[in-house]
């Protein structure tokens, strides 16, 4: 009886919101031209009235200068901003969860014990080094090394003149969302080398690889280096990084498994023998942590608050991951006879992966195709790639690589802007950008190979990376003697 | 005394613990074991890849009985246990030459 009371309470008020809601929207074009005069005249006069609350807003419009026009745009960029940047971060969370899930458990401290290396030395690297190399500012287009990075908010940093509307945001928010970027790279390579690579050789390859290679293949879009050439000089068109993030890192990631080798017991007798991941409760959670961070990753992309991008940008991002899970659901069912979770998670991650260089300018039908043939795409790919020895626990290869390609060439078949992205313009960029990948992880991680070692031995990989790299286990027996 | 020591489907644990209380049997043991008879393993898929898992998760019960309860508690664990498909487990009976409860040094059937 109450609760209906309750209801009836709750049906009456909210009709009553409703209804003086519709009358105030009838009321609004009269006030609405005043709306503009009114604010500006209010703020004096509550100046003139001594409000002190009204000066300090008037100081902090004072110090954008001759932006102050675009103070309030500016600073919800700004927040949006810093906001997908931890939306970024949370994504690392999702790799270290996704990785620790598809590889055994007497591997999961070294696993997780790597995405703590990655995140840290990504985002220092970035700043001592990375930053000022992946935007260098005028260069040759190929290289150029920077320095540690001062300070941004100097010289008009922090106001709107940073980057207008295109770059809406403080020096700083500039530096943290990219640096957020940065790790990332690595850690695609680590899901694929996982349960056989040496730690410290690990670590190396990753420093360089972040410090070095990312930042200078990025510069080659981001920092407005040659690849701006490319598509008869409209620009290579990359919008979050599907080539020069998750290509990149997908083709490191091939070049080190080629090094490496398969994890022990894989192949058999020319057969292919599953290792099996530990806790598919942990990738999935991994997925659904890596699809949470991913709006920061596409969305944050628009860099700025832009309400026509940002809406657009999110709905062709979730759009996509759905159509490659649902493609990876449908193509492991019928070609694998079984609906493969492990499959449908990749089909995730490879819409994801295909929508991030093309998040702006497709349709939203546009950006379900495109995740629907991700999602083909990664299934018929991770099972060719295990049919050719590259073992690869975690799909990294497929998912980054594979689908990253596919991203970029969407870019010149989906565009519904005409902005005269070519096929052999995108292909160009994307086969420059794996091409370096793979050819710096050939070397570094070749060198590594002849002279440190780059794989655990045998009885080690037997026994486990967590008790013989890090003398732990993710998971201590329950000891009834300690009780 | 004997041992009767049990390996059957984990899902008829409950039935067969409920089945020996109600004969009276007082305590067991359960250990989670894996292993397989003529039942065989089965074939799962990961991956794309088809693999066959050997040995399929059991539980085994191990009770100590005095030897007139034996044929009993055998016929309890058979009858609770049994599904008449395939991998419904064995039960076996093993003699036992002493017993001792650690708390009270009872030795024998009394220590049961």
């Amino acid at each position: 009886m109450k609760i209906k009371k309750y209801l009836l309470a709750l049906l009456l008020s909210s009709s009553a919101f409703l209804m003086t809601g519709s009358l105030g929207a009838e009321e609004m074009p009269v006030a609405d031209e005043e709306a503009a005069v009114s604010i500006v005249t209010s703020a004096d006069a509550a100046l003139a009235g001594g409000d002190e609350f009204a000066a300090d807003y008037l100081a902090l419009l004072e110090a954008q200068g001759e932006y102050a026009y675009a103070f309030d745009f500016f600073t919800v960029s700004m927040l949006w901003t810093v906001i997908a940047a931890a939306l970024v971060f949370v994504m690392h969370l999702g790799f270290a969860t996704l990785e620790a899930g598809l590889t055994q458990q007497k591997n999961t401290v070294n696993i997780l014990f790597k995405n703590v290396f990655i995140i840290s030395i990504g985002i220092i690297s970035y700043a001592i080094i990375g930053f000022n190399t992946h935007y260098p500012g005028d260069f040759n287009g190929w290289i150029s090394f920077g320095s540690m990075i001062g300070d941004l908010n100097a010289d008009g940093g922090n106001t709107f003149g940073y980057g207008g509307v295109g770059l809406a945001m403080t020096g700083y928010g500039d530096f943290i969302f990219q640096a957020m970027f940065a790790a990332t790279a690595a850690t695609i390579v680590s899901g694929a080398v996982a349960e056989r690579v040496k730690l410290g050789s690990f670590m190396i390859f990753a420093t360089l690889l972040v410090a070095i290679a990312y930042p200078v293949v990025g510069s080659w879009h981001w920092g407005g280096g040659w690849l701006g050439g490319l598509n008869g000089g409209n620009g290579f068109k990359d919008f979050a990084g599907s080539a020069v993030v998750h290509a990149f890192g997908g083709f490191a990631a091939l070049a080190c498994v080629m090094l490496l080798g398969p994890r022990t017991g894989k192949y058999v007798d020319g057969k292919i023998k599953p290792i099996l991941g530990h806790s598919m409760p942990l990738a999935t959670i991994g997925v659904f942590l890596l699809f949470l961070g991913w709006f920061g990753f596409n969305g944050g992309s628009v860099l700025s608050a832009d309400p026509t991008s940002v809406g657009l940008v999110f709905t062709t991002t979730a759009l996509a991951a759905c159509g490659g899970a649902l493609a990876s659901i449908l193509i492991s069912w019928f070609f694998l006879k079984k609906p493969d979770l492990s499959m449908a998670l990749n089909g995730f991650l490879a819409g994801l992966v295909g929508i991030t260089a093309n998040a702006d300018i497709v349709s939203p039908m546009g950006s379900i195709i495109i995740g629907f043939i991700a999602g083909v795409i990664v299934v018929f790919s991770i099972i060719f790639f295990d049919k050719i020895k590259i073992d690869d626990p975690v799909g990294a290869i497929s998912v980054h690589g594979v689908c990253g390609i596919w991203g970029i060439l969407a870019c010149a078949l989906f565009d519904v802007t005409d902005s005269g992205f070519t096929i052999v313009g995108q292909l160009t960029g994307v086969l420059a950008v794996g091409a370096a990948a793979f050819l710096f992880s050939i070397i570094v991680f070749g060198l590594l190979k002849l002279t440190i070692g780059i794989r655990v031995s045998p009885e080690e990989e037997a026994e486990g990376l967590d008790i013989c790299e890090h003398g732990q286990e993710a998971y201590p027996d329950f000891a009834s003697s300690s009780r | 005394m004997k041992l009767v020591k049990a390996v059957i489907k984990p899902f008829k644990l409950e039935e067969v613990k409920e089945a020996l209380a109600d004969i009276g049997i007082e305590g067991m043991t359960v250990t989670e074991v894996k292993g397989f008879g003529r039942q065989k393993g089965h074939t799962e898929i990961y991956r794309g890849s088809e693999y066959t898992v050997d040995f399929l998760p059991k539980v085994m019960v191990e009770i100590v009985v005095d030897d007139a309860d034996t044929e009993k508690t055998t016929e309890a664990i058979v009858k609770a246990a049994k599904t008449g498909k395939i991998g419904d487990g064995k039960v076996f009976v093993i003699p036992v030459e002493s017993a001792t409860r650690i708390r009270t040094d009872e030795t024998g059937p009394e220590a049961l």
